[in-house]
């Protein structure tokens, strides 16, 4: 899936290019991307190290456990892959909640830490298990309970009302997230990609 | 209300999650320094590992955006959009959005310059960044992280998801405003 897609945006991207007379533009880009691209993996070395320590303490402290029981009737639905006591868990968890306060420099380390932890159980770490799909999947489509960058633009282009639109913000994220899980589920059905799934040759079944 | 209640819990947050959690694991007798420390460490080695990644997803969409092929694209959808009351204006946007947050942002803004923030296009526009992700970064970074190359099912599902909060975005606009 992932192949198909980034070679038809180099290849579409280089025929429009020679068509329209754009060619240069696409060397300056692809260079540019390529600089930004670092620029952007370093920038999170210290916001990443920041919260993967609170994470941590947060770990050994049992908090992240505890807050992995508090939300098991959903997360074992959402994840019938993962045991309910594993890190993974809890690790999801501080994600999920960290983007729906908004808390976006705190919800990536803590995403980054969540996948980790799903690929110890996975099978086959070159390839994506259902639960991280899944997770994945809820991560794009961003729940989120106050959108502040659009706030702020707002703000800055001069609304008259900028927050008024964090009530239709909620009903849209809302509806893409359940829309998430719907997608990510049926499709895990599909021959395409129940075939390559990395967890089919053990099944892991609950205890509790 | 319930504006202020949200924006006074957003700013006080993270300062309360940097003070409970040492408190607590304090308290629990966690060597809390040294549990900083040892988990901070890793900090580096994940943003070293999705540097392959990133420079794949981003050099591709930014060929890609260069070209002219999302006008191209944009031309293209519009009679189908136009059917679901997405003004042409915000088309581009909704097109920007899975690929760029950047470029997302650069469109939002310069709609809120054409038309102003509080017009049907600037809401329109609002919502839509407020509910949708850059899901094609999100993508890159949260399986580079782990060197995962066969995404399976996870990109059509956040394509998906996208595609129902940018409709919703649309939707919600018409109907309140």
């Amino acid at each position: 899936m992932i192949n198909i897609i980034w070679f038809l945006f180099i290849i579409i991207g280089i025929i429009v290019a020679t068509v329209t007379g754009n060619i240069e533009a696409v060397t300056q880009a692809a260079i540019d991307n390529a600089e930004l691209a670092v620029e952007l993996a370093i920038g999170l070395v210290g916001v990443m190290a920041l919260w993967l320590g609170i994470m941590k303490i947060a770990e050994e402290a049992g908090l992240v456990q505890l807050l992995g029981k508090a939300l098991r009737p959903i997360m074992i639905r959402l994840f019938p892959e993962v045991p309910d006591d594993h890190p993974a868990m809890g690790a999801m968890i501080m994600n999920m909640a960290a983007n729906v306060l908004g808390l976006g420099n705190a919800a990536t380390p803590l995403g980054l830490k969540a996948m980790t932890e799903l690929n110890k159980i996975n099978e086959d770490k070159d390839t994506a298990s259902n639960a991280m799909c899944t997770f994945l999947a809820i991560n794009t489509s961003s729940v989120t309970l106050i959108p502040a960058t659009v706030i702020a633009y707002r703000a800055a282009a001069g609304s008259a009302n900028p927050t008024e639109i964090i009530g239709p913000v909620i009903i849209a994220t809302l509806a893409s997230t359940i829309a998430a899980i719907i997608a990510v589920k049926t499709l895990s059905k599909l021959p395409v990609f129940s075939s390559t799934n990395p967890m089919k040759k053990k099944n892991i079944v609950k205890t509790k | 209300m319930f504006v202020k209640v949200i924006e006074t819990i957003s700013i006080y947050a993270i300062p309360f999650i940097l003070l409970f959690i040492p408190t607590y694991g304090f308290f629990r007798k966690v060597k809390v320094y040294e549990s900083f420390t040892e988990g901070a460490k890793e900090g580096f080695s994940t943003a070293i590992k999705i540097i392959p990644y990133l420079v794949a997803m981003l050099v591709a969409i930014g060929i890609f955006r260069a070209s002219g092929a999302m006008e191209l694209f944009t031309k293209a959808l519009s009679p189908v959009t136009k059917l679901i009351g997405m003004p042409g204006d915000i088309l581009p946007m909704a097109l920007m959005r899975p690929l760029s947050g950047g470029g997302a942002s650069g469109v939002m803004n310069s709609l809120f310059e054409a038309h102003g923030p509080d017009s049907i296009i600037g809401r329109m526009a609002s919502i839509m960044m407020g509910s949708t992700e850059t899901t094609f970064y999100v993508l890159a970074v949260y399986f580079g992280a782990v060197s995962i190359r066969k995404t399976r099912h996870a990109l059509p599902a956040g394509l998906i998801a996208d595609a129902v909060g940018i409709i919703t975005a649309v939707l919600v606009t018409n109907l309140m405003f």
